[in-house]
């Protein structure tokens, strides 16, 4: 059972991290400094069931693994994600995604383009297709819902 | 050691086109010397024709070379015979054709296969695939607690009589050289076929297959310093005559009519298709350049490298080391205590080092170690120790990163 407040918690955390984590992580010139920050933005998150690391959550990354549920709200048709991941730095990167693209509708997804603020963050070389971080089938698997 | 390590380097083109990155992911594929390149340039830029086909002189020619490759190779392993070379687009290509082909003549429903516990999944995944579904059973030597191969258990595994005993020579994700000699003997007295893994073994040690008494071997061009997508499988005649081929078309057939072919003799009955020449001449051309080479040096600087890095990696608190020093043929694999390999191995790709994290094709290994994978530095002839103490700097800083 996903229990429907995930996807609200979620949302705040979100929020919070772009609100606070975010403009921190756009002034930062060193990768150490980034890094340190990326691998901690995970622990901004509500915690993650163990039950939800089902293989119908999966995304499949070769090196590490990312679980992805979603939740559409019938009235206003925005869509909200929650997630997990074994690996930190994976996991701090579907948040630098998904702080862009939670919550928003088909049309304005379609719109989006999140990997322009990894290049500004000088890690999009996280999102390469030679990645096997699963970074990329995270991405893929959020702009298929459209 | 008897080589010079910077004219050794710059032999490699590759180390004058990234200076700023430390290799270590050599079991993954090796770089390539210039002699290897320049053999693949003359193939296309002065031989190259079809092979075996065309009536004209300049296939001719290419047919020499290509065939001149496979003699060099058939020599390198110390074949009886160059028919005894079958190429193969690299090992796993080559298993593929080998299970494939066991099937029926060798092996039936209710005969079993002996592997072991550090198995790529290339000689996993052809038996599922080829043979479980016809009622072949596949059985697994267990490892030690020190994540050796077991030859206690393998010789008690031995009395199920197996049909075919399929080991590698060296393990692609831990490094440790399992105990060949000693596996063929009591796999060869227990009246088994003995398939050897030379994937990850070739690179360290040369194998003499007549010596070894193997019945199939494997190995991949590009772990080899030759290019990728050529490989071998060399089988003993009687053996491979029994081999069906996986692959119909081309230069494999005989005679053709709508309703049945026969097949060409040995070694084209199991090469399909029109094959990797310069593959093959690339392949050949490595293992001259090798033979140019003090091998001996070699093994003894990686086993140096590896102690320098397995000393080192000591000193790092709270790593956890899954390789041994020793028995090791150049590979290093290693965890964080409590932290994702895939964390560590991009704070090291941050720093340039360039290692491999996972399950390194070998995920039933790390399900009986109990371990979400691991970060592999493999290490090959040219790397140095200033790259192994600058490695062991990033590692540090990494761990220390992690550790906040």
């Amino acid at each position: 059972m996903i229990r429907p407040d995930i996807f609200t918690e979620t949302a705040t955390a979100l929020k919070n991290i772009y609100d606070k984590q975010l403009p921190q992580l756009l002034q930062l010139k060193d990768w150490q400094s980034k890094y340190r920050i990326l691998m901690t933005l995970g622990k901004e998150l509500p915690a993650f069931d163990a039950q939800w690391h089902k293989d119908e959550f999966l995304v499949q990354g070769c090196e590490s693994k990312a679980w992805l549920l979603h939740y559409q709200d019938p009235v206003t048709a925005q869509h909200f994600w929650a997630f997990d991941s074994d690996a930190r730095i994976v996991k701090g990167l579907i948040i630098l995604i998904l702080v862009q693209l939670n919550g928003l509708t088909a049309e304005q997804l379609a719109e989006a383009t999140p990997e322009s603020l990894l290049t500004e963050l000088q890690l999009q070389q996280n999102i390469s297709q030679s990645r096997s971080n699963g970074l990329l089938a995270v991405l893929n698997k959020i702009k298929a819902v459209i | 050691m008897n080589f010079s390590l910077p004219s050794l380097r710059q032999q490699f083109p590759f180390f004058g086109a990234h200076p700023d990155w430390i290799y270590l992911d050599n079991a993954a594929t090796l770089h390539k010397p210039q002699a290897v390149l320049d053999a693949m340039n003359v193939f296309y830029s002065q031989q190259n024709s079809n092979v075996h086909r065309s009536a004209h002189g300049l296939s001719q020619q290419a047919t020499a070379a290509f065939e001149a490759a496979r003699t060099t190779v058939a020599q390198f392993l110390n074949a009886r015979f160059s028919h005894e070379i079958i190429w193969t687009s690299g090992t796993t290509a080559g298993f593929n054709q080998l299970v494939f082909g066991l099937m029926g003549s060798v092996l039936q429903s209710g005969d079993r296969v002996l592997i072991s516990t550090m198995e790529h999944h290339a000689n996993i995944v052809p038996w599922h695939i080829h043979a479980l579904p016809f009622g072949v059973e596949l059985d697994v030597v267990p490892l030690t607690a020190e994540h050796r191969f077991d030859l206690a258990a393998f010789t008690e595994l031995l009395k199920l009589k197996p049909k075919v005993v399929s080991i590698s020579h060296v393990s692609n994700a831990l490094g440790h050289i399992q105990p060949i000699a000693d596996i063929v003997r009591l796999a060869k007295a227990a009246g088994a076929i003995v398939v050897l893994d030379g994937a990850q073994g070739i690179v360290w040690e040369k194998v003499d297959v007549q010596a070894l008494d193997l019945d199939f071997y494997l190995f991949s061009g590009h772990k080899l310093y030759g290019p990728t997508g050529i490989g071998v499988l060399y089988g003993k005649t009687q053996y491979l005559e029994l081999l069906r081929p996986l692959l119909g078309g081309g230069e494999m057939i005989k005679t053709v009519s709508f309703s049945a072919s026969s097949w060409n003799d040995l070694p084209y009955r199991l090469e399909a298709g029109t094959p990797n020449m310069a593959g093959a001449i690339g392949l050949a051309a490595a293992i001259l350049w090798l033979q140019q080479q003090d091998l001996a040096a070699f093994q003894q600087h990686k086993k140096a490298l590896v102690r320098r890095f397995y000393d080192g990696c000591q000193q790092i608190p709270a790593l956890e080391l899954l390789s041994g020093p020793t028995t090791n043929a150049g590979i290093v694999a290693l965890n964080l205590k409590n932290e994702h390999p895939a964390d560590l191995a991009t704070l090291l790709d941050q720093q340039k080092i360039a290692v491999r994290a996972g399950t390194h094709c070998a995920m039933p290994l790390f399900q009986a170690i109990n371990s979400k994978g691991s970060v592999r530095f493999s290490f090959a002839c040219y790397n140095s120790f200033d790259e192994i103490d600058r490695t062991l700097t990033a590692l540090a800083t990494a761990v220390e990163l992690l550790a906040e």
